[in-house]
């Protein structure tokens, strides 16, 4: 309905001189055609990409059937339990949040509350630019300088901590520098840039006038932002986060390279671990028959994880923005 | 200008040799008619055409090499090669979409099926040990037998100076220094064989043979042999298993195993030829090169072939790949020893190069 009334409202504007006058019915519909082919294209692929995927992959749901949650993988002797990838998925994304969400949220409301615009500028580049370094970057980064120097850190925590009941099972030995908690932070610098930038945006739509409205009762700046822009820019924010975890669950190559490669499930966070998409990359290569299978399953479920995480996040930013618009 | 030119007669004067060399090799090579056709495609016409290929990353240094020096052979040739796997390779080649794989193991019988009926020839091209690198100050010469290596990689001995080290090794001063493992992180046709080669030679083994095996939980993972190298080289106490290649590369110091023969062996292309010249060959060429009985074998050695289809879909497809593989098994054996991998020993060459003739169209 919309589209339809908004292409005739654009019509008569965009013909000056009354010569083309017969041609923009046709040339109208050309264009709808276009843009309905271009977006349908993309759907088309990515349900192709889901069916062939799943093809592929039906030999492991068929051989494992439950077991396809099982909590061994070990190709040698032919089991294939996905649990130790998915549980590695989770607990990466929720370190990565852990540290990313408070520093993003802190780097927004810095920008849009605290400085002034002119210095706002330079610290929304330096952020952005954060978001420009590759994937395997990271990663080579990550193994070759980040883990053996924070290797020492983590052994002497865990020393530390060790026969202490909860962080004793969290941050005690076992440690490594390749580790869940490695690839967590090396996860929270490549999501921040983009939780920082949503947020912003949400934050920036807060009206003045509310912001206004609260100095005027005699509210302190943190006050306002606690009664005004939180509020306001909620769930907003939220859909940003969840963005955020969307790219930290399919995160590859950065997190293959420095997550340790070890399928267990174990609460000790300094420890090697293993998740979905690292395992994908590292094991493909040579994999064959129910192996090759399992991967591609593995590719399925995080496909359908990350098409979920993606859903959930749009639907609360745009009932965030509902809200907003109604207030 | 001048020198240019000479540059250039100087050039063609290598190539024409070379071309020569190549001819006489497959020709003294190949028994009856394999010396004809594979003769006439390097002497005579020059081939022109692209042949690509994935597979093995084992081969993937001699391939780039070969490569360089075979433009010196056939210039209107391009051959690419691309790592990614043996898996891989197979997969691209069932698939149709390459000329050849590089494989380090033989097709699996679970991805026969794959192939569709289409005969597939083995041509060996390559063997090399896989080292055992460790990084032990004051440690020169570490003897290790198979069941003491087992033990190790299960996690069951974890000290350095445990009984079972010292007495292997009565004169060296073996410290209490925990053992840190280093494996590899992505699958690989080196652990495929590393896994192997215990399951023949340790009764003790447990963990089983495939290209990712489920190492004990403590156990550090690098990426490829280089990651491998990298984490024994930074790590005291460190054992991995590097291919000598790397290992050379890296400086590391790799320990003599204990062979069939029951002698200690150091890793070197030699001993790697030596080990393979007495594995059992089938008549498809497939074999392997671990465990071998001479008595200066180094048990740890492992061998990659080329898959190619026996049909090809052109004449063209076929003369090259028989020139590029003649080469690979004629003047290019010559480049291994350099890159630290070990020359075919020579009656599989032989074998090989008869079997060229079978490409056909």
């Amino acid at each position: 309905m919309s589209a339809v009334t908004q292409t005739g409202q654009a019509a008569p504007g965009s013909v000056p001189a009354g010569g083309l006058a017969a041609r923009p019915g046709l040339a109208d519909r050309g264009f709808r055609w276009l843009a309905l082919g271009a977006g349908l294209l993309v759907l088309v692929i990515l349900v192709l990409i889901a069916i062939t995927t799943t093809q592929q992959a039906s030999s492991w749901f068929s051989t494992e059937g439950i077991k396809i949650f099982s909590t061994t993988w070990n190709p040698a002797a032919n089991q294939f339990g996905a649990l130790p990838f998915i549980y590695g998925t989770a607990i990466t994304a929720i370190i990565a949040l852990v540290i990313s969400v408070p520093v993003s949220i802190g780097i927004a409301l810095l920008l849009t509350e605290v400085v002034p615009r002119r210095t706002a500028r330079p610290i929304v580049y330096i952020v952005d630019l954060l978001a420009v370094v590759p994937s395997v970057v990271w990663g080579l980064w990550g193994i070759l300088v980040f883990a053996p120097w924070i290797q020492h850190i983590y052994a002497s925590i865990g020393s530390g901590v060790n026969g202490i009941p909860v962080l004793g099972s969290l941050f005690g030995p076992p440690t490594s520098g390749a580790s869940f908690f490695t690839a967590g932070i090396i996860l929270a610098f490549m999501i921040t840039p983009i939780v920082t930038s949503l947020s912003r945006e949400v934050i920036a739509t807060v009206p003045s006038i509310d912001r206004e409205g609260a100095y005027a009762l005699g509210a302190t700046r943190w006050e306002m932002i606690r009664g005004v822009v939180w509020p306001h820019s909620q769930g907003g924010v939220v859909g940003a986060i969840l963005l955020g975890l969307g790219r930290a669950m399919g995160e590859t190559i950065a997190v293959a390279l420095v997550i340790g490669s070890s399928a267990t499930i174990t609460s000790h966070l300094f420890a090697p671990g293993y998740n979905m998409p690292a395992v994908i990359a590292n094991q493909f290569g040579e994999a064959t028959g129910v192996w090759r299978a399992g991967l591609m399953g593995l590719g399925v479920l995080l496909f359908a994880f990350t098409i979920i995480v993606n859903v959930v996040a749009r639907a609360t930013v745009e009932r965030s923005a509902r809200r907003m618009r109604g207030a | 200008m001048q020198r240019r030119r000479l540059q250039r007669t100087t050039a063609l004067g290598l190539v024409a040799a070379l071309a020569t060399f190549a001819a006489a090799c497959s020709s003294s090579g190949g028994s009856g008619s394999s010396s004809s056709s594979s003769g006439s495609g390097s002497s005579s016409s020059a081939l022109s055409g692209t042949l690509n290929a994935s597979g093995s990353t084992f081969q993937l240094t001699f391939q780039q090499a070969a490569i360089q020096s075979f433009k010196q052979v056939q210039q209107g040739m391009t051959v690419n090669y691309g790592g990614g796997g043996s898996g891989k390779g197979r997969t691209d080649l069932a698939s149709g979409v390459v000329n050849f794989a590089g494989s380090d193991s033989p097709i699996p019988s679970d991805e026969t099926a794959n192939f569709k009926g289409k005969k597939v020839l083995y041509f060996p091209v390559i063997v090399g040990p896989i080292t055992m690198s460790y990084n032990l100050q004051g440690v020169s010469n570490l003897k290790l037998t198979p069941e003491v290596i087992a033990d190790i990689f299960q996690g069951k001995i974890t000290k350095w100076n445990d009984p079972a080290i010292a007495s292997l090794n009565s004169g060296a001063k073996l410290p209490s220094t925990p053992i840190t493992l280093a494996v590899r992180s992505d699958s690989s046709g080196t652990t495929a064989n590393f896994s192997l080669f215990l399951m023949t030679a340790a009764k003790n083994w447990k963990l089983g043979s495939s290209s990712t095996i489920n190492w004990p939980k403590s156990a550090h993972a690098g990426n490829g042999n280089g990651g491998v190298a990298q984490i024994v080289k930074s790590t005291p106490g460190a054992i991995g298993y590097v291919d000598y290649a790397d290992a050379k590369a890296s400086g590391l110091s790799f320990a003599s195993v204990k062979n069939k023969a029951g002698n200690f062996v150091a890793p070197s292309p030699a001993s790697a030829s030596a080990s393979a010249a007495t594995a059992t060959v089938a008549p498809d060429l497939t074999f392997a090169a671990i465990w071998g009985s001479e008595p200066n074998a180094y048990p740890i050695t492992y061998q990659s072939w080329d898959l190619v289809y026996q049909k090809q879909s052109s004449a063209n497809t076929a003369k090259m790949l028989q020139a590029y593989i003649g080469y690979l098994l004629g003047a290019g054996q010559n480049l291994l020893p350099q890159l630290g991998y070990a020359k075919l020993p020579a009656s599989l060459d032989q074998k090989a190069k008869a079997q060229l003739s079978q490409i056909g169209s």
